[in-house]
């Protein structure tokens, strides 16, 4: 599990989180949404030991993030940022082995080799692991920052908005592979998304953020509601039931 | 001569037979330009001078020729090495020890040390220069901070504009002090002066290259960038501290055993990474073999080309260094512009 207690992170006036106490990890997939600005990005910073709370503890498998070894906390927790720009020319396989770091220091094992291949094949990075990322559509230099996280074998998954820069195949690809992650590999992935139907589609819970502050947290019955949806987004959210599934309707 | 090797990243897998090609090519070119360094010189030393038993010939090799040969050969490995590493922390092809203020600092401590402490021993002087590298390094890392990464022909604007302030300092404490001529010599590069009992310190940055090698994969993870990093649970601090020093021990002891050589720590890691990219465990024994090789043939041509005299090899440096660097810059698909 990994819990938020009380936690509160400043930048200058805008509190990025405001007091916010949170239990994340429970079910297989849990999608994190609001606004831009809403406070996601800095949640999986403080939960990722990348800065640290002005107030509050964040637990992960009830040890304190702060007072954890970094490396400790490697092999339990990967976080994959929103916006990533890796300047070095590396190859896909490159990135994907530096995903075992956290595992093999350096020196690569025959299971660290493995995971490196389960994970290439996973994303159907197979073609293209001597290229350098460099070279690569966004799409799939997407794709090979999700094989790196694979290959970093940790029970906690954080993606942030994993879809950006991804046409609609590739979205739905990767939601897929998001619920694998859960179903078959049984991890616990909690990903950024800023479409509503994909989360509910994917997700099994849905924690909704707003200026800093938990606004909403349910299931996806609970959360596909106007009322709720409104009330996050300011604007008029209409939910349809398609094929027994529900659908918000927010374009108009 | 290897131009479409260089240029080749569309074929990776057709590059591999290449990269072995040109990997061979070095290591033949280390060996062959390794003995001709130590038979080109005024006085005659020959392999067969050598089999004779000339006595005269045997001691200039031992104290002249091998010291020499093998200052030549770690300076340029090392550098390329300080440059490369350096180019990690900074996530920026364009920096190196020489653009970054970090030479000039190491030469500031250098005049301090004349100046305060004019009878200190070498290895005290190469100290004071490597505490200074490490100032140099540490304001350098520290103003870049503020400069966003994406930046790429920023960050070596704002290292040669240190560097620049730092070396207007020195240059006018050298001035009132009349210590100009020392100042020259630290500033042009030059092997001519290194013998046996005065070369030795070059062994100080031949160690930092062990380290370099030995971390080589923390400095690929540094490379990716702070967040990376730390999600790797690598201590990113603590690995920026040790690349700190090893650029600092690395610009010193090459400072005090020869002087600056410009452009090296650039040039050499930018071929590389075009060859087999920049995952520090492959490339760092391409960057040291042809660091080794580039400042070994300018040393050859610096003493050779206007035989029986020498011209200082900063100059050879700099030049062919200049020249290689533009045309980095500008080759099609150059991400500087
Ligand atoms: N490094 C930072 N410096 C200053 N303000 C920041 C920084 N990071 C985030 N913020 C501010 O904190 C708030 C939350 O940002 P963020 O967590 O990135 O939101 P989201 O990911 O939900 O779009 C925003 O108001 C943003 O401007
Ligand atoms: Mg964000």
């Amino acid at each position: 599990m990994i819990a938020l207690d009380h936690v509160t992170k400043r930048y200058g006036n805008t509190a990025a989180l405001d007091d916010v106490s949170l239990t994340l990890g429970d079910v297989g997939v849990t999608a994190l949404l609001g606004p831009n600005g809403a406070g996601k990005s800095t949640l999986f910073s403080v939960v990722g030991r990348l800065v640290q709370a002005d107030a509050g503890t964040v637990t992960i498998d009830g040890r304190d993030v702060a007072e954890t070894p970094s490396s400790d906390l490697a092999r339990t927790l990967a976080v994959l940022r929103q916006d990533n720009h890796i300047a070095a020319r590396l190859t896909v396989h490159d990135l994907v082995e530096f995903g075992r770091f956290p595992h093999s220091k350096g020196r690569l094992t025959v299971e660290d080799r493995d995971h490196i291949e389960r994970a290439l094949d996973y994303l159907d990075l197979e073609p293209l692991r001597d290229r350098f990322l460099d070279e690569l559509s966004g799409g799939q230099r997407q794709r090979a920052f999700v094989a790196m996280i694979l290959a970093q074998d940790t029970r906690y998954v954080l993606l942030d908005e994993p879809l950006n820069n991804l046409d609609l195949r590739h979205m739905t690809e990767i939601m897929r592979l998001i619920r694998q992650l859960a179903d078959e590999w049984g991890k616990t992935v909690i990903v950024v998304l800023h479409d509503i139907n994909f989360a509910a589609r994917y997700a099994d819970r849905i924690v909704a953020l707003r200026d800093g502050r938990v606004v909403a947290d349910a299931d996806v019955s609970g959360f596909m509601r106007p009322d709720v949806l409104a009330d996050i987004y300011d604007s008029p959210v209409e939910v349809h039931q398609i094929d027994g599934k529900p659908v918000a309707l927010y374009y108009e | 001569m290897t131009d479409t090797a260089l240029t080749r990243t569309d074929a990776p897998t057709r590059t591999r037979p290449r990269r072995a090609w040109v990997g061979a090519l070095i290591g033949v070119a280390l060996v062959v330009l390794a003995v001709a360094s130590l038979f080109i010189g005024v006085s005659d030393v020959t392999p067969a001078s050598l089999i004779a038993g000339d006595a005269d010939a045997a001691f200039l090799l031992v104290a002249s020729r091998v010291p020499r040969t093998v200052a030549v050969i770690l300076a340029g490995a090392s550098l390329a090495i300080a440059g490369l590493i350096m180019q990690m922390m900074v996530r920026n092809k364009f920096v190196e020890p020489s653009t970054t203020g970090v030479t000039e600092f190491a030469t500031l401590g250098m005049l301090v040390t004349i100046v305060l402490w004019p009878g200190m021993a070498v290895v005290g002087k190469m100290g004071v220069a490597t505490a200074f590298g490490l100032v140099g390094t540490w304001v350098f890392l520290r103003v870049i901070r503020a400069v966003p990464v994406r930046q790429l022909v920023l960050v070596p604007l704002v290292g040669v504009m240190l560097g620049g302030i730092v070396g207007a300092v020195t240059t006018f404490f050298a001035y009132r002090l009349d210590l100009l001529q020392s100042l020259g010599q630290w500033s042009q590069g030059s092997f001519a002066t290194v013998m046996q009992g005065r070369y030795e310190f070059v062994w100080f940055a031949a160690a930092m290259v062990v380290v370099a090698w030995i971390a080589a994969d923390r400095f690929s993870v540094i490379g990716l960038g702070e967040e990376f990093a730390t999600n790797l649970g690598l201590n990113y601090r603590r690995v920026m501290a040790i690349g700190t020093c090893v650029i600092a021990v690395i610009t010193a002891s090459v400072l005090v055993t020869a002087g600056m050589i410009p452009f090296l720590g650039l040039v050499v890691p930018n071929i590389v990474s075009l060859m087999v990219g920049d995952n520090v465990r492959r490339s760092i024994p391409w960057v040291a073999g042809l660091g080794a090789v580039f400042v070994l043939a300018c040393d050859i041509i610096a003493r050779t080309v206007r035989f029986p005299y020498e011209i200082p090899l900063s100059v050879i440096v700099g030049v062919i260094g200049a020249g290689l660097f533009l045309w980095l810059l500008l080759r099609k698909g150059s991400r500087a512009h």
